[in-house]
């Protein structure tokens, strides 16, 4: 038996306190950090670490959850296709609950779609073989970390020769957003906690670009209460550097699982099956070579080809203010939704749906400590 | 009866073929006097010559539905008599008698059906508890997904004996019988075929008799619970708010074991939340706290009783987390969902 702390050492609470301490140290000055990954916003939040840190630091939230980045017209094409008499949908959990412009998964299941929650992509070819008269979809949500499970499901299925799977490639990809995302005007940010599980799949290089173009510091980090706050303090003794006029550059916190050049085998199965594109992130807009869509070798697997779907134009819900929340502008306590007329039972806006949403987490975890 | 055969609808006609089920597969499981008369209600003067005991009568029902309906440590039949013994002692009674509603489907095999009636003479006989009465019906395929069971408990609780959540009050203490989220991990693991290295186990058993042991240490325990749906961090929620209290747990302190642990690392869950089927909550006044311990860690479903926390402060549930933070743990909104990522 253990406790619910299993990782002791990453976890010890004189040395979370003499981090704690060098934090206040450094952070005399107004300084923003932001946490790209919604793992990270999670174990932020469940840690209870924003209720240690000092005044004027921010940790803010970036567009790091899979699901609240992807666009409102592509949710409601996942919808569309629940609704196709012969279509088996297959999703991750945390879509179903997603509002479209109308509907959610959630709904069409109970109205009778079938709507099945997967665990891991590989279950879609065992309903697709089951279910040879049908047409299984995959909801292809997430990042770096998902598609090469993704990829690795297409290439099984190509080689099993199972011709009823299909894949909304609704992909994006971390650096080329963080690029973007580090000069938003009017939002000061003074550097990236970069994901810990994305960068074990790209490796720490791929930060180098925004280092260098912007100056910015930028630090990978694990996932543990200890990771973060040593990489927080790394990220503020970048930023002091950066303050005196010297150059930022990519830390790796998080050297037990992340190398700089990544995950050779992942990499590759990602560069086989999927081209890059231009994708829109939700309230964000469209950021060129920052998504996957499939190769010309794979290109039927698209379930965009394979459906005849057409779904009118999307209407977003007003008032609600995620895409300020992911650019960093603004934090879920700000939005005159919170709490009130959005909460996780009946979300407005994908922040508060998805567990890893920094609404939902800032609910579950912040609200009162805030 | 034939072990390879299957149910047929006609099972549930009423003719002869329901009889031979009646008889030979359920009753010849689990008869006792007072089920064998197969009379349209049981009378409970028959076991013990007189009505059920002395002190305050306590009823309650329940239905499982649960899928798969085998699952390392323990099945629906398993589940059914724990699950309805288990919400009679956490009203600090002693249980004495079950009912058992069968409603199966038809094409269901013979020989599982057995398996699930031999699991809920076993679980009855370990917990001291009668089957007293029942009911079978058979329903078309596909339509509850093999068995469902509803099983209604009765039992009497001592004079003298108070326990509900309104009773937790300043300085109690916070105590958990052993581990927390076998049940639901378990139940996950095998529903959704996860391969892992380490079968985790459901915690499923009835806890009868670690609440005797508790009432025995302290007569005056304020509550018992089972954390079952929602788990410690419902549960907790709904103590609070009965009493209109505060507590706050030491996250350093939960007990949870590492397999489980990771697989809700992994799907991004809380074994906060994971329902438990064989672990109680005790809340008890302080000064008590060291011999309940102590008297439950000498229970073989004690071993690993702990204290996990107490009552106090402003009202909520808080988490004092490992690095010294705290934050609230709020009742959950809806089911988990398994993430992205």
């Amino acid at each position: 038996m253990s406790t619910l702390i299993d990782k002791e050492r990453f976890r010890s609470e004189p040395e979370a306190r003499a981090l704690i301490a060098r934090i206040h140290d450094l952070a005399r000055e107004p300084v923003s950090l932001m946490e790209v990954c919604g793992t990270h916003t999670v174990a932020i939040s469940r840690a209870g670490l924003r209720s240690l840190m000092p005044g004027g630091l921010k940790l803010l939230s970036g567009p790091g959850c899979p699901v609240c980045v992807t666009p409102l017209a592509e949710i409601d094409r996942a919808i569309a296709a629940s609704r196709l008499p012969n279509v088996i949908l297959t999703t991750f959990g945390d879509m179903m609950r997603v509002p479209g412009s109308e509907s959610t998964l959630e709904k069409e299941k109970a109205e009778g779609a079938d709507v099945r929650i997967l665990y891991g992509p590989l279950q879609a070819i065992e309903i697709a073989e089951e279910n040879p008269d049908r047409e299984v979809v995959f909801v292809g949500v997430g990042f770096e970390t998902t598609s090469p499970t993704i990829a690795a499901t297409v290439v099984e299925a190509k080689r099993r020769g199972i011709e009823n799977l299909s894949v909304f490639p609704f992909f994006k990809t971390v650096p080329r957003a963080l690029d973007m995302l580090a000069r938003v005007p009017g939002r000061p940010l003074d550097g990236y906690i970069c994901p810990g599980h994305v960068s074990a799949i790209i490796g720490s290089d791929a930060y180098l670009p925004t280092v260098r173009e912007h100056n910015m510091p930028c630090v990978v980090t694990g996932f543990e209460p200890l990771d973060i706050l040593a990489g927080v303090v790394m990220l503020l003794e970048q930023a002091e550097t950066v303050r005196a006029g010297g150059a930022a550059k990519v830390e790796n916190q998080y050297s037990r699982a992340v190398t700089p050049e990544g995950n050779r085998a992942a990499l590759a199965i990602i560069a086989d099956v999927f081209d890059e594109c231009d994708a829109e992130w939700r309230e964000i807009g469209v950021i060129p070579m920052s998504g996957h869509e499939f190769s010309e070798r794979y290109r039927s697997f698209d379930a965009r080809d394979r459906l005849d779907i057409d779904v009118p134009e999307a209407t977003g819900p007003s008032g609600c203010i995620c895409g300020e929340i992911m650019l960093g502008m603004k934090i879920p306590t700000d939005c005159p939704l919170f709490a009130g007329r959005c909460t996780p039972r009946e979300p407005v806006g994908p922040c508060m749906v998805s567990t890893e949403g920094a609404c939902a987490a800032f609910y579950k975890y912040d609200r009162e400590s805030v | 009866m034939k072990r390879d055969g299957k149910i047929r609808m006609a099972h549930g006609s009423g003719g002869a073929l329901m009889h031979e089920l009646i008889a030979e597969v359920i009753v010849g499981r689990l008869g006792n006097p007072v089920l064998d008369a197969l009379d349209d209600a049981a009378d409970l003067t028959d076991l013990t010559g007189e009505t059920i005991g002395r002190g305050r009568i306590a009823l309650t029902t329940d239905s499982y539905v649960v899928q798969p309906l085998f699952f390392p440590g323990g099945d629906i039949g398993t589940l059914a008599v724990a699950g309805t013994v288990n919400d009679l002692s956490m009203k600090g009674a002693k249980p004495s008698y079950l009912t058992l509603g069968l409603i199966v489907e038809e094409g269901f095999s013979i020989a599982d059906l057995e398996r699930i009636l031999d699991s809920i003479a076993s679980t009855a006989r370990e917990a001291g508890v009668v089957i007293a009465a029942g009911d079978t019906k058979v329903v078309e395929h596909g339509t509850v997904g093999g068995v469902i069971l509803n099983t209604a408990g009765v039992g009497v609780i001592p004079e003298g004996v108070v326990v509900s959540g309104e009773r937790a009050e300043d300085g109690d203490a916070v105590i958990v019988s052993g581990t927390l989220g076998d049940h639901e991990t378990a139940i996950l693991v095998a529903r959704e075929s996860l391969r892992l290295d380490e079968v985790i186990e459901s915690d499923c058993a009835c806890l009868n008799g670690l609440v005797e042991v508790v009432l025995g240490a302290c007569p005056d325990v304020h509550v018992l619970r089972d954390p079952t749906r929602g788990g410690l961090g419902t549960t907790l929620n709904e103590i609070a708010s009965r009493a209109g209290v505060g507590i706050t747990v030491e996250e350093r302190a939960i007990p949870v074991e590492r397999k489980v642990k990771v697989v809700c690392d992994i799907l991004g869950f809380d074994p906060i939340y994971m329902a438990n089927e064989g672990k109680v909550i005790v809340v008890a006044p302080a000064e008590d706290a060291d011999g309940i311990v102590e008297a439950m860690r000498a229970h073989p479903l004690g071993r690993e009783t702990t204290v996990i926390g107490e009552v106090g402060g402003r009202r909520g549930v808080y988490l004092r987390t490992a690095v010294g933070g705290t934050r609230p743990i709020v009742m959950l909104e809806g089911v988990q969902l398994p993430r992205i990522c």
